[in-house]
C-alpha cells in the first residue's frame, strides 16, 4: 500500500485548507436527502476531500505502469479505482479504457459463451 | 443552489495545486488525469456525504456533525485520513475559538467607543479605535462565512 505521507505534504499551517467550504459545501447540499450540515463536519469534509486528493495522486503514481516514471496518466488512475478496494467506488468515473477492437472481441466471446 | 453543473466541481487550480504538491518533484499529470482526479474529487464529496447523513438519519438529528464525517471516513475505509482529521479539526477549533474572541473584543470596542463618543472625551482615543476597526473587518466576513443555514 502506499500514500504514507498523507496528511503530510501540502498542508500549510497557516490556512487550515486549501479548497472553497463554499464550494464543498454546494456540492454535500446537492445530495437530496441531505438538510443540514455544521460548521465541524463542513471543515472535516472539505478537508477530507483534500487529504483524498493527495492519497490517489500519489497512490495511483506509485503503482503506476512505469511506462513513463514522470508522467501520471489517466490509465494509472483507472487502474487504481480498479485495484483499490477503497477506491471501487470511482471505478464509474474512472472506466478503463480499452481499444473498440479489443472490446468488441470480449464481446463476442461472451456471445459464443452463451450460446454454448 | 447549485444552478450551473459546473458549480458542482472544485475548482481545478487548486486541485492541481494539492496533486502537485502530494507528487515528488518533476512529476507531471497529464490534463485527462487531473480532470479524472477533480471529478473523483467531487463523488468523494458526495460519497462521504451520503454516508455521513445515513449514520445522522440512524440517530435522528437533521444536521452532519464531526462524528458523522468521521464515521463515514471508516465505513469508507479511509482509516488512514482519521488522525490527521483529528488534528486538523483541532486546529481548526482552535482558531475558530480565536476569531470568536477576536469579535467578542471587537464588540468591547466599539462600546467603549460610543461611550467615548456620548461622552465626548479627548479625540485621540477615538481615532486609535478606528484603526482598530480598519484591521477586523477580516474577521468579520469570515465569521458570516461561518453561518451553516441554509
Amino acid at each position: 500500500m502506499s500514500g504514507d505521507n498523507v496528511g503530510g505534504k501540502g498542508t500549510p499551517n497557516n490556512k487550515n485548507v486549501s479548497l472553497p467550504m463554499s464550494r464543498v459545501k454546494l456540492i454535500m447540499k446537492s445530495s437530496p436527502d441531505v438538510s443540514n450540515i455544521n460548521q465541524e463536519a463542513l471543515f472535516l469534509t472539505t478537508k477530507a476531500t483534500e487529504l483524498f486528493v493527495q492519497h490517489l495522486a500519489l497512490s495511483s503514481y506509485k503503482n503506476g505502469s512505469g511506462k513513463d516514471k514522470n508522467t501520471l496518466s489517466y490509465s494509472d488512475l483507472a487502474n487504481v479505482a480498479e485495484g483499490m478496494e477503497n477506491f471501487q467506488f470511482l471505478t464509474d468515473i474512472l472506466p478503463k479504457k480499452i481499444l473498440a477492437r479489443d472490446y468488441l472481441k470480449s464481446l463476442e466471446e461472451r456471445q459464443e459463451e452463451d450460446d454454448l | 443552489m447549485a444552478e450551473r453543473p459546473e458549480d458542482l466541481n472544485l475548482p481545478n487550480a487548486v486541485i492541481t495545486r494539492i496533486i502537485k504538491e502530494a507528487l515528488p518533484d518533476g512529476v507531471n499529470v497529464s490534463k485527462e488525469a487531473r480532470r479524472a482526479i477533480s471529478q473523483a474529487a467531487s463523488v468523494f464529496v458526495l460519497y462521504a456525504t451520503s454516508c455521513a447523513n445515513n449514520f445522522a438519519m440512524k440517530a435522528k438529528r437533521k444536521t452532519l456533525n464531526a462524528g458523522d464525517v468521521m464515521a463515514a471516513m471508516e465505513e469508507m475505509e479511509f482509516e488512514r485520513f482519521l488522525q490527521p482529521l483529528r488534528e486538523a479539526l483541532e486546529a481548526y477549533k482552535k482558531g475558530q475559538k480565536g476569531k470568536k474572541e477576536a469579535s467578542e473584543q471587537k464588540k468591547k470596542d466599539k462600546e467603549k467607543k460610543s461611550d467615548a463618543e456620548e461622552s465626548d472625551k479627548n479625540k485621540d482615543e477615538e481615532e486609535e479605535e478606528e484603526e482598530h476597526m480598519d484591521e477586523e473587518p477580516e474577521v468579520e466576513n469570515e465569521a458570516e462565512d461561518e453561518e451553516v443555514e441554509n
